[in-house]
């Protein structure tokens, strides 16, 4: 038996487990660029529509946000429009499916379960790993053919789809290190995670600033091999040579440790807790923490490059009239950035809603691992135990927000001489987001109380309101659809004027979703597997 | 003497899976009460409906002279509870574990805390991921039983404990027995541990208590091994009633017998000369064979309970 016995079991046991997962994942990935392409191909027909918006589009605020534009054709505007959103999401498909398939079933321990059986110390990783090269082999071609099928050039579909695969086998094997040092998969989960937040950051600084900082990020290595703008195949090397370290490593040090350890030790813990470990509240705090403290930097980081960037907008010189009619339009001279920073707090929003399910989902975790039997065998009731983890949802997330908005708007606001005002103005831009994450968080608790067993659901609703704001309009959806979701809803500040009704109703809406969830967690069986 | 619990004709159902099929229950005060059963017969179900976590469909469950369900924070005071599989938060060391679920129950006596750490031998420094199934099982032991509470609901307490760490348990046990009105429900498929703390016994079958009573009790329903080197031939023994097994080799008998038929046999049997002569009370190993060896009642299968 040598260090790889029993991959092919393992692989396909894998296969099994996630075969409608992967399936959604290479599917959505494979036919967003598509989809891209073939709506701009209706929304400009000829050369002059292309043009018309050449000027908007490089500017250094959505330069920072998507990357440069290489070329002004539609290959060249559909990379810059689904890039980014297309490298992210395979970065992420490739990270979880590895920690998935190594770190949990470690930590769970399923694996000793498997270990037991003829199984090489190097399978789980190599599985896991297959699989997900497997899955990124199909994205990466399928997403090719999409374009082809678009009647885009060859060279840039290839490339693209190659840019697609590279930063997914990449972010794979930075997951298969992550897995080795961390005990426990979340925490493994973070790292990855955080591996890829800091590649877009530095792209996006970089692709404004001095660029070569976006030489430094793998993320900025997709971009500039710039599928449709005269590709430059060479940056694929790139790709191939820091996976082929991180993958040393990780197989270097899976082949060290002992199954179950961490290479980054486990620190005793106290022997008597502190006195303020006495409630519910108190260890959601420490379930909480981590996490919340993780984002808060996250967000921060974000909220203070993008309000840098803002900044630049202000020196945007329209090409053409049309333009600068489109501009007053929007508000007079202030309008541009203002309308920038409105779309950058959307997205904010969304994103800090990735926290505000994560946390919400808390409950449902705590249920399924059977934790929250001990605790509801004491004084505790069900209530009091959802309201700490809501809590850490609802106010964690204004708590995300605010920071972003700060620092966006000291960020802003130094860059233009007027930290008072614009602080205050952004904030606002941040925190009137505020109402729609709720509503995420309200479905999130009508689904842990009336239909646990589907409470992942939460995120399926936090993925669609992403594709319908980043895409609904450019697919030509009909406005109805558009505003299922909550984050349609919310006033575009700064710029437009602040309406109250639509921040009351998207709070109603998200108490009424929470009081049915918590009326129906009261009334059901506990815990539901 | 008054009930510490009290069910009557209790069903619970999961989909097509009835896990509770008219249960009936009763633990006095004070008792340690054994609770026995195969692995799906609807023990932890019982538990967690005395929990107020899980709702029944029709029959009525007390407990502690309140309501189960509606009373859940009053009575939950007065309880404490060990699941049968013990899952603690990854990051928070076994100590604080011990003394947050101690705290939200309502205190915790410190000194018996260290007593039992020392006792079961138990490191509370470590994090919870890091714990085995039987360490893991111990932090909720310590937690439970260093609260001052009237009623004990032990699920399974020793599935994961060694055989050094079940003698500990049972000493602790025992001791709880001597303080006064405190109450213990203890589920088990062990039987010996069953037969070595408890005063009463509930077997519980298909979701259904099949017998219930002390064990000295349920004696009477078995029988007695009996294995006898006679002076002459075993005669005459095939013949009497209540005599079953009958086996003989190299001039050893061997054989059960009723216990109700036990004074005729021996009589019988010193009729012929006894050499010597081992008698094994019935265990309830044998009690429990007797029980769940027939086929499953009303034909129907046997549960498959979710835990």
């Amino acid at each position: 038996m040598n260090s790889l016995t029993g991959t092919r079991a393992l692989a396909r046991l894998a296969l099994r487990l996630d075969r409608v997962r992967l399936t959604v994942w290479v599917l959505g990935l494979a036919v967003m660029p598509m989809g891209t392409a073939a709506n701009y191909f209706k929304l400009y027909p000829s050369e002059d529509d292309l043009r018309a918006v050449s000027g908007v589009l490089s500017n250094p605020s959505l330069v920072a946000l998507s990357g440069p534009l290489f070329d002004l054709s539609i290959g060249g505007l559909t990379v810059w429009k689904i890039g980014m959103t297309e490298f992210i999401l395979v970065a992420l498909m490739s990270l979880l499916t590895v920690v998935r398939h190594t770190r949990t079933e470690e930590e769970t321990g399923r694996l000793e379960l498997l270990g037991a059986t003829v199984i090489g110390r190097r399978a789980p990783l190599t599985a896991a790993l297959l699989v997900t090269a497997l899955a990124n082999l199909a994205i990466a071609v399928l997403a090719t053919l999409g374009l082809l099928a678009t009647g885009l050039p060859a060279a840039g579909s290839v490339a693209f789809g190659l840019a697609t695969g590279l930063v997914g086998m990449l972010f794979a094997v930075v997951a298969a290190v992550a897995a080795q040092l961390t005990q426990g998969a979340r925490a493994a989960t973070g790292i990855a995670s955080a591996v890829l937040g800091g590649s877009y950051l530095l792209r996006a600084v970089g692709d404004t600033g001095p660029t070569w900082l976006s030489w430094l990020s793998p993320i900025g290595w997709a971009s500039h091999l710039r599928p449709y703008g005269g590709e430059r195949w060479w940056v694929a090397a790139l790709f191939v040579v820091l996976t082929a370290v991180f993958g040393t490593a990780g197989y270097g040090l899976a082949g060290r440790r002992d199954v179950g350890a961490g290479l980054l030790p486990e620190r005793p813990g106290p022997v008597v807790a502190a006195p303020g470990l006495r409630s519910p509240l108190a260890l959601a705090w420490r379930l909480h923490r981590g996490l919340l403290l993780g984002w808060t930097v996250a967000l921060a980081l974000t909220g203070a490059v993008m309000g840098g960037a803002a900044a630049g907008i202000g020196d945007l010189k329209s090409p053409n009239q049309q333009l600068s009619d489109i501009l007053s339009r929007m508000g007079g001279p202030n309008g541009f950035t203002d309308a920038f920073l409105g779309a950058i707090f959307g997205l904010t929003g969304m994103v800090a809603a990735a926290y505000t399910v994560q946390a919400t989902l808390r409950l449902r975790q705590e249920e399924s691992s059977g934790r929250v039997e001990a605790l509801l065998a004491t004084r505790v009731g069900r209530l009091r135990w959802a309201a700490s983890h809501l809590s850490f949802a609802l106010l964690g997330t204004a708590l995300l927000l605010a920071v972003s908005g700060v620092a966006g708007g000291l960020a802003y606001g130094a860059q233009v001489h007027d930290v008072g005002a614009q602080v205050g103005r952004i904030l606002g831009a941040a925190l009137v987001q505020l109402p729609a994450t709720w509503v995420l968080a309200g479905l999130g608790m009508a689904l842990i109380g009336l239909a646990p067993r589907l409470s992942s659901l939460a995120w399926a609703a936090l993925i669609l309101s992403v594709l319908l704001v980043e895409l609904g309009a450019l697919f030509g959806l009909s406005q109805w659809i558009l505003d299922i979701t909550p984050f349609a809803h919310v006033p575009k500040l700064p710029g437009s004027a602040f309406s109250v009704t639509p921040v009351l109703w998207l709070t109603a809406i998200a108490v009424a979703l929470g009081a049915a969830g918590l009326a129906g967690l009261r009334r059901r069986d506990m815990p539901v597997a | 003497m008054t009930e510490a619990i009290q069910v009557d004709a209790l069903v619970k159902t999961f989909g097509r899976t009835r896990a509770l099929d008219g249960l009936d229950l009763a633990v006095r005060t004070g008792e340690v009460h054994g609770f026995l059963g195969p692995n799906g017969a609807g023990k932890s179900t019982t538990i967690r409906i005395l929990l107020g976590l899980l709702h029944a469909d029709s029959g009525t469950a007390r407990l502690l002279g309140g309501d189960p369900w509606r009373d859940a924070a009053q009575l939950h005071r007065r309880l404490a509870y060990v699941p049968g599989d013990v899952t603690l938060w990854p990051n928070l060391s076994g100590g604080e574990v011990i003394d947050l679920l101690g705290r939200l129950r309502g205190g915790l006596d410190t000194r018996r805390r260290a007593e039992l750490l020392e006792r079961f031998d138990l490191d509370p420094s470590k994090k919870g991921r890091t714990y085995s199934k039987g360490n893991r099982q111990k932090v909720a032991l310590v937690a439970a039983l260093a609260s001052d509470v009237d009623l004990l609901l032990l699920d399974e307490p020793t599935s994961g404990l060694d055989p050094l760490m079940e003698e500990v348990f049972r000493q602790v046990i025992r001791e709880e027995q001597q303080r006064d009105g405190r109450t213990v429900l203890l589920s088990s498929h062990i039987l010996a541990e069953v037969e070595a703390l408890c005063d009463r016994v509930t077997i519980i079958r298909d979701g259904r208590a099949v017998e219930t009573g002390t064990l000295a009790g349920m004696r009477h329903l078995t029988r007695t091994s009996i294995q006898v080197d006679l002076a002459g031939p075993a005669t005459g023994l095939d013949t009497l009633p209540g005599v079953h097994d009958l086996r003989t080799h190299n001039g050893t008998v061997r054989f059960d017998v009723d216990n109700a038929a036990l004074d005729a046999v021996l009589r019988q049997l010193t009729t012929v000369g006894i050499r010597s002569l081992t008698s094994q009370p019935p265990t309830l190993e044998e009690l429990f064979l007797r029980h769940y060896d027939r086929a499953p009642a009303n034909g129907k299968q046997q549960a498959e309970v979710a835990r």
